[in-house]
């Protein structure tokens, strides 16, 4: 008697929800699978994970912590060029020039001009204040950017004419994807550090500034990304295709096997993220964070670290994003800086995790492959109505609609544009909303 | 001298043109932020979606067989302004409005008004595909060469006719709301709304009134500036993307909620923009002869490298939101 | 016949009810003071009359007409007009601007309307083209009143006019008051200084927990020993 009533209350409304939705979201990944092949649907699968890592991270910081992050892309970014550089094979052409030497003159250059600032923030302890102060900081920083200009200007320019950029380390990838989520942390720690003050649309556009500039950095620096040339092929840190076909597999075999491979080793590195968010989340710590976001004020005032959790959540969501960004620059083997947009990625997190359900892992976990496949599809269902419609124009003598390719790759923005905007209308609070449980 | 025209044709005349574009869309910017009290993200593609409109109506009229002296772009702007508010207020009620009646934060709105940045995006791109077309496919754009002989100079000061156009559209616009915000009751009642919505509602200001008034000058403004951006540079469907940041730094270091504020902003990002890839250089060149022999001016002494330019609008962006984030003028947002 | 009349309001801002039944006729040449503790809905009273919160029970007439849950915009224009006890001007704008925003509603010419003002507060009208924001904070109160009245009210609602004054402005705003009343005003008030206000009030009203406790004259209501002790400090 008392389990079957115990049954009745975990299978409560939200539960069943989740399931029923989870085996849509099945269904219709069948679906795509049997449509575009198998090799496809991997393809898809993949990268799917990549982005639910991703929108865990944020959900996080919005979820969990009510962080307003605009700067994804930029973390994805950061990510990217730290596998990069992990993972690329070794280019001697480099480390026999002058370059490591030069470099290491700049970054001499750099550590001197953060010491010049410090210096000159330091005055205010002598007494220094107001409009001196603030000229004499102002031209610190003024002085440092020239030191470090004077010395990377002539590094970059070396290195690019002799080696063309410097190369990777060639260690595993995998490590490369650490790598990614330790720099991304560095960087969300002073990020956040500096602008989690911020009111939070102030801090939105902020963060989408932020993104930009991390951007124009890793675009703009050839030296070490080859910027708009893009570093490829990337090795894999599970046997990639060519391997496969080297050993005797069929080429449409080889993929498939080959991202299956993939396919475990990163839905393997989800559940490991995904049970631990969960753990924490039902613990003593995400009651607290639960209770900081929603009551500054209270939680504050009854002697919590406010700030410091909050820099806590947003150093750790980013960390999601460094990593997922870094395996989905592996599994597509380049890094192409100008690859980047802020709808592909930024935003189309966000709607991943508003339309799955912000604070709940699961609807996330749902939001984040459900938009994937959406994105993906929108595509051929898109060109699909076209080439139909340019059936009927042609009929009527109205000559077919040009450019149908490049069009119908537009209808996805298109599309993620009409779901947010219905999500906020009619499911503000996600397919899956969080679950307010009240601790006892 | 010749230095001199260098730097006016380098620096005061490009930084004018960028300055009105981004004055222009930050005073929508923070018109909308003033009244309805969040951050219009769409606001770029407001002005993108002005631009292709303006550029279907003038490849109308050149289908027509029509020909004047101006430039198409700027004969059918009046219409294209309507056109544009006319969207603006559609968009207002479709998307924003629904969310506002059910007491959304403004985050929310800002996460809507991405929701309707991608959609905007989505269409201009669905209609007109991806690539990049010019409103001077038929035209050809004039330029006036100012002599400088008579002081001095070997070069020219040019400008081309769109950009005095510009000028005097811009102008014309910034006093003609200024105008409108200091003399009309409703331009009043629009400053009072921003200065204290509750205030406002209690002295029967029909609110709803203000917000569509608000709607109807962002989006014409909007479009505007996406006409001159697509006459000035090309016309693109992710255009006006790229420039919302510097635009919304313009109207942070204004002050969000003050349209005078937002004027001055955008000139200065304009400024700062141009000035910190400018090579000075060019300009300095004659020290050469003073300097000891063997010592030259190095051939690019510009502050950052002219990939960064638009990175320049971002730091200015963030600094300004870290050090003050009411604008850098005293009387803090109300 | 009342000029205003509120029987049984029941209203809050969603949640549990503020307001449990309020009662309330105001005549056109009265002069009514609301007094009570702090949370006895005296401000929710005002309020719930302007629309500016849910009235859910009772009826509100206003010169024999249903009024409860009009927006402020319809309000104004029928000749009811509200003071807040905050931030009740527009700083960024000048004196004149405040006073102009005040006749929004009106489409006929108001000049002999700011001119009334004007004679009311000598003092605006030195300052009209001075931002409010530079004004003392009893001089904002004077451009408040000066707003609420350019709309030519019938019944002027003040609340807590005399809130964070000093005495000798909190004297010459109730003398102001009164003068607005004199002529042809109707005056719906609350108010902290209590016996202050009473004594020159022509109707008091007493709320508690969002009900009335006494109702009668200013008078009546100082006189009264129960009153003066639970609610006037002894």
């Amino acid at each position: 008697m008392s389990t079957a009533e115990a049954k009745v209350r975990l299978l409560d409304r939200p539960l069943y929800r989740g399931i029923a939705l989870f085996i849509a979201l099945f269904v219709l990944v069948v679906v795509a699978g049997v449509s575009q092949g198998t090799a496809s649907m991997l393809l898809i699968l993949v990268q799917a994970t990549g982005f639910a890592l991703i929108a865990l991270g944020l959900n996080i910081q919005w979820g969990y912590g009510g962080l307003f992050n605009f700067a994804i892309m930029g973390f994805m970014m950061v990510g990217g060029a730290a596998v990069t550089f992990i993972s690329y094979p070794v280019n001697p052409a480099f480390w026999d020039s002058e370059g490591p030497m030069l470099l290491g003159r700049a970054l001499l250059a750099f550590l001197i001009g953060l010491g010049v600032v410090y210096a000159a923030r330091q005055t205010r302890r002598l007494g220094l204040r107001g409009f001196g102060y603030g000229l004499l900081v102002v031209l610190a920083w003024f002085a440092a950017y020239v030191i470090y200009r004077s010395q990377i200007d002539p590094a970059a320019a070396y290195i690019e004419s002799t080696a063309g950029f410097i190369g990777g380390l060639g260690l595993n990838p995998v490590l490369g994807w650490m790598f990614g989520g330790l720099l991304a942390a560095v960087i969300a720690f002073f990020v956040g550090k500096i602008s989690l003050g911020l009111r939070t649309d102030y801090l939105a556009i902020a963060t989408i500034g932020i993104s930009e500039i991390l951007r124009a950095l890793i675009k703009n620096m050839d030296w070490l990304t080859r910027g708009t040339m893009s570093v490829s092929p990337m090795p894999w840190p599970t046997p990639l295709p060519q391997a496969l076909q080297a050993q005797g597999v069929g080429i449409a075999e080889s993929f498939v096997q080959a991202r299956l491979g993939f396919l475990v080793l990163a839905v393997g590195l989800l559940v490991i993220v995904f049970y631990f968010i969960q753990r924490a989340y039902g613990g003593p710590w995400g009651r607290m964070m639960r209770a900081i976001r929603d009551n500054h004020i209270a939680a504050s005032s009854m002697g919590k670290d406010v700030k410091g959790r909050q820099l806590e959540l947003f150093v750790l969501g980013s960390v999601l994003m460094g990593v997922g960004g870094a395996m989905l620059v592996t599994f597509s083997q380049i890094f192409d800086p100008s690859g980047y947009q802020p709808i592909n990625h930024t935003f189309m997190i966000w709607v991943m995790v508003i339309v799955g359900g912000a604070g709940n892992s699961w609807g996330v976990l749902l939001g984040s492959l459900l938009i994937y496949v959406v994105w993906i599809l929108s595509d051929p269902v898109a060109q699909l109505i076209f080439l139909n419609l340019s059936q009927v124009t042609q009929n009527l003598g109205w000559g077919a609609i040009p450019e149908i390719d490049s069009r119908a790759l537009q209808m996805r923005v298109f599309v993620l544009g009409v779901v947010i905007t219905v999500a906020l209308r009619f499911a503000p609070k996600g397919l899956i909303p969080e679950v307010i449980r009240h601790d006892r | 001298m010749d230095e001199l025209i260098f730097f006016i044709n380098r620096v005061l005349i490009s930084g004018t043109v960028l300055g009105s574009i981004y004055a222009l869309g930050a005073i929508g910017v923070t018109l909308i932020f003033g009244i309805l009290r969040f951050a219009h993200f769409a606001h770029g593609d407001m002005m993108t979606m002005g631009g292709f409109i303006a550029f279907v109506l003038a490849g109308l009229l050149t289908a027509m067989g029509i020909v004047t002296p101006l430039p198409m772009g700027f004969v059918v702007l009046p219409v294209a302004m309507v056109i544009a508010a006319f969207l603006a207020l559609g968009i207002d009620k479709g998307f924003y409005a629904p969310l506002r009646e059910r007491g959304a934060k403004p985050v929310t709105m800002l996460i809507a008004s991405i929701g309707v940045t991608l959609m905007i995006q989505g269409l201009l791109r669905l209609i007109f595909g991806s690539g990049t077309r010019s409103f001077y496919a038929t035209e050809s754009k004039d330029i006036f060469r100012i002599d400088m002989s008579a002081f001095g100079g070997t070069r020219p000061i040019s400008i081309t006719e769109p950009q005095v156009l510009m000028f005097v559209v811009t102008a014309a616009l910034v006093i003609a709301l200024h105008l409108f915000l200091t003399r009309s009751r409703l331009g009043k009642a629009m400053r009072a709304m921003a200065d204290n919505a509750d205030l406002a509602q209690v002295s029967g200001i029909n609110t709803a009134l203000v917000v569509r008034v608000t709607w109807i000058i962002a989006g014409s403004l909007a479009c505007v500036a996406g006409v001159m951006l697509a006459l000035d540079v090309a016309l693109m469907p992710d255009l006006a993307f790229n420039i919302v940041l510097p635009i919304f730094a313009a109207a942070i270091v204004g002050g969000l909620g003050h349209a005078y504020g937002a004027i001055v902003g955008g000139f200065l990002i304009a400024f700062a923009e141009t000035l910190a890839v400018f090579n000075w250089t060019a300009v300095l060149r004659p020290l050469n002869g003073l300097l000891p022999e063997g010592m030259a001016l190095p051939s690019n002494l510009s502050l950052v490298p002219t990939e960064y330019k638009l990175t320049v609008a971002f730091v200015i962006l963030v600094v300004t939101l870290l050090v003050r984030p009411t604008g850098i003028f005293k009387g803090a947002s109300t | 016949m009342a000029l205003i009349e509120l029987k049984h309001v029941v209203a809050g801002y969603g949640g549990a009810p503020i307001l449990n039944g309020v009662n309330m006729a105001i005549d056109q040449s009265d002069i009514g003071v609301v007094v009570g503790p702090n949370g006895a809905g005296k401000s929710t009273t005002l309020k719930a009359i302007f629309g500016l919160l849910k009235v859910t029970g009772g009826t509100i007439e206003f010169d024999g007409e249903e009024i409860a849950n009009s927006l402020p915009d319809r309000l104004v224009p029928k000749g009811l007009s509200f003071v807040p006890q905050e931030k009740n001007v527009f700083t960024s704008m000048s004196v004149e601007e405040n006073l102009e925003m005040g006749a929004f509603t009106r489409r006929d010419s108001f000049a002999d309307t700011m001119e009334w003002v004007y004679q009311m507060f000598p003092v605006l009208a030195e300052k009209r083209r001075q931002p409010t924001g530079e004004l003392s904070g009893g001089q904002r109160q004077m451009v408040a009143m000066g707003r609420a009245l350019m709309s030519k009210p019938r019944l002027l609602m003040l609340d807590e006019p005399s809130a964070g004054l000093s005495p000798r402005y909190v004297i010459e705003i109730f003398e102001t008051i009164v003068r607005v009343n004199a002529e042809g005003v109707a005056i719906l008030m609350v108010e902290q200084n209590a016996r202050q206000a009473l004594a020159f009030a022509s109707k008091g009203f007493v709320l508690a927990g969002g009900q009335n406790r006494f109702t009668g004259t200013g008078a009546e209501l100082i006189a009264d020993p129960e009153v003066a002790k639970s609610f006037l400090g002894g």
